[in-house]
């Protein structure tokens, strides 16, 4: 396990070079002028120029430059120092007022989905082809169904607007009710997929030959379904889960845009947007290092849970 | 080795006119979309104290379905007991509420399966699995459940118990892994015990390893044994008596050594003409020609018919009942002397 680990980390440094200079290439080399980017419509002096020329290393021109500057970007991201987006705001300061934000936007979602998703595909797995199993699956197909950039302005729109159950935008430094509703409909999807993922594992394992074991020793039904049953049908779920909780944190573009909530989704949206090269450089770095930590910490999970997975 | 790790059993519970198990014209029936098979048609046999059932018959026949009605854990739907009873210690447990039939699972019918690597649980430690039965049936502590669990590896004879008891199952070997099977059944002394093909998916060594075994615990616990299998070498040192099935039906029952030496029935005699043998060397391995029946599509009279040496007109017309041959021996075939007297086939 401690070699796979090693393993993997080393293979994190490859991805993260990887995946930022694409990203940086992406934002910048094709950028015409980024002096009179970062200046927008107003006129820029020589003077203002030649210092900035200066400052951004911009003198340096062609592939040579370009790759001058991002070890220079890199070198400084080592440091712990993202820089500053176009609007002069410390691109750390933005993050670490935006992850808090969208932590517990995605834990909320996670939370609606462990609790109505995995209970909801146990019953579901249990009570095969019975109503509450088609209810469960025609439901789970709407929602699969229905993108988050139209599910999320519906809910928006009714539960917010017009029958005003809850508010309609979070604003800035939301409480716990205000992101209700958007983690609900962020977790609608994990949820959809958590409880189709529990129902077919359930059922699975409920033929399985150690279900029949279980039963030979003369265990309750109950305790036969709860321990032995559930310890296995869950691996998958907790693995999906885990992969989510990633792909939560690292923000949820539409659903933060939607309801206005300021978010690391939102804050990258709005870079993208304006064309705020560094911001968006910078929070897709981070992000980078957040999905690979939480992917390998999914692996050595899926190990602890099933005895049978061993890397070596 | 703690021989006396496990107690004998107490003074047999069986009634004095009746068996321990008996199994009284069983019929069973699947109930599927694609129609209804009749998996087991008046299967009937008995266990006394002590002894040893072989129930052998193909993959299909119905003698993994006779032993799971017997414990009750038939996958119902689709499987439906439409008839029949089966009587331990003179009380019909199908007319038992599942609560009291659950009593009996484990305590006093035990049951091993056939791949003990799937019938195991793949995410707990074997020692949790043996200790589960000992907490929660008989509310032992956990550091109790712990040693007896090591008491019963050890009467399996699994080397080093008290360090396999954190092991899961794939850990084991396959031989190693049908011993934990074995504890974990062990675990309550049960006065049955039914190994359902305990030995199919081992190495022929090991086979003859647990079934040695299995023998030995038989002896010592003095529990009843029902063995399921399709392989007639197995049978011939362990068992005293011998079900024949096909199609869902005992076509034969006797002694070992008679029918070994006799069958009555032409399929138990094609079973033994296959088995191969050294002083016949060279020669076409002797085979039962066409499949066993479509349970859906039985054939009609004797069901064996379509397949057998033997038949004759009124093979297909009329179903043969049970004809007695004396010593207990019974055969469901309408020539059952002629082919018991026939040496040649």
């Amino acid at each position: 396990m401690f070699r796979f680990i090693v393993r993997r980390l080393l293979q994190m440094v490859l991805a993260f070079f990887g995946t930022t200079l694409i990203v940086y290439a992406l934002m910048f080399a094709g950028q015409g002028d980024p002096i009179q980017a970062l200046a927008g419509e107003r006129p820029v002096t020589a003077a203002q120029r030649a210092y900035l020329t200066e400052k951004y290393h911009l003198d340096a021109t062609g592939i040579g430059g370009f790759f001058y500057r991002y070890f220079d970007y890199i070198s400084n991201l080592l440091r712990g120092d993202l820089g500053e987006s176009l609007t002069g705001r410390s691109i750390g300061d933005i993050l670490a007022a935006a992850w808090p934000v969208t932590i517990r936007l995605a834990l909320i979602a996670i939370a609606v989905a462990v609790i109505f998703g995995v209970t909801a595909g146990v019953l579901a797995g249990i009570r095969r082809a019975s109503i509450f199993d088609n209810a469960t699956l025609l439901l789970t197909l709407l929602v699969l169904g229905i993108p988050t950039i139209v599910l999320a302005p519906l809910a928006q729109y009714f539960l917010g607007v017009k029958w005003q159950v809850f508010p309609p935008t979070a604003g800035a430094d939301p409480d716990f009710f205000a992101l209700l509703l958007p983690g609900i409909v962020l977790g609608s999807l994990s949820l959809a997929t958590a409880l189709r993922l529990t129902r077919t594992s359930v059922a699975e394992n409920l033929r399985a030959d150690y279900v029949r074991t279980a039963r030979s020793k003369g265990l309750p039904n109950r305790r036969v379904v709860s321990v032995h049953v559930l310890r296995n049908s869950l691996i998958p779920v907790i693995t999906f889960l885990g992969v989510e909780v990633g792909n939560l944190m690292s923000g949820a573009i539409i659903t933060e845009g939607v309801f206005n909530i300021p978010g690391v989704g939102f804050n990258l949206f709005r870079g993208i947007r304006t064309e705020d090269g560094p911001l968006v450089v910078g929070i897709v770095s981070v992000l980078v290092v957040v999905y690979l930590v939480s992917n390998l910490v999914v692996d050595v999970l899926y190990a602890v849970l099933d005895p049978r997975i061993r890397y070596e | 080795m703690s021989q006396h790790a496990v107690r004998p059993t107490p003074a047999s519970p069986t009634p004095p006119d009746g068996h321990l198990l008996e199994v009284r014209d069983l019929h069973v029936e699947f109930r599927t979309g694609e129609g209804v098979a009749k998996v087991i048609n008046g299967v009937s046999y008995h266990l006394d104290p002590g002894e040893t059932l072989a129930v052998l018959g193909e993959s299909g026949s119905g003698k993994s379905v006779t032993a799971q009605a017997i414990m009750g854990i038939l996958d119902t739907p689709p499987a439906h007991i439409s008839s029949g009873e089966i009587r331990y210690s003179g009380q019909d447990l199908l007319s038992l509420a599942e609560e009291q039939r659950r009593q009996i699972r484990g305590r006093d019918i035990a049951m091993i399966f056939q791949d003990a690597l799937s019938a195991l649980n793949p995410v707990f430690p074997v020692g949790w699995q043996i200790g589960e039965t000992l907490r929660q049936r008989l509310g032992m502590s956990r550091a109790d459940a712990r040693r007896r669990s090591v008491e019963l590896m050890d009467l399996v004879q699994i080397p080093g118990a008290a360090s396999r008891l954190g092991d899961y199952p794939h850990q084991f070997s396959g031989g190693m892994r049908q011993r934990v099977m074995i504890a974990m059944a062990l675990a309550m002394e049960p006065k049955v015990l039914i190994a359902d093909e305990p030995t199919t998916a081992l190495d022929v060594t090991v086979q003859a390893q647990i079934m040695d075994l299995l023998a030995d615990l038989r002896r010592d616990l003095n529990m009843a044994m029902i063995l399921i299998t399709h392989d007639l070498g197995v049978v011939a040192d362990v068992a005293d008596r011998i079900a024949v099935m096909y199609a869902g039906r005992i076509v034969e029952h006797a002694d070992v050594r008679s029918l070994y030496r006799a069958p009555a029935h032409p399929y138990t005699k094609g079973l033994l003409n296959s088995i191969p043998r050294l002083d016949q060397r060279g020669g076409k391995l002797s085979t039962i020609r066409g499949l066993p029946p479509n349970l859906m599509r039985i054939p009609s009279g004797c069901p064996f018919h379509p397949r057998c040496p033997y038949v004759q007109q009124v093979c297909v017309d009329v179903v043969p009942h049970d004809l007695i041959l004396g010593d207990g021996r019974t055969s469901a075939c309408h020539f059952a002397q002629e082919v018991r007297d026939d040496r040649a086939g």
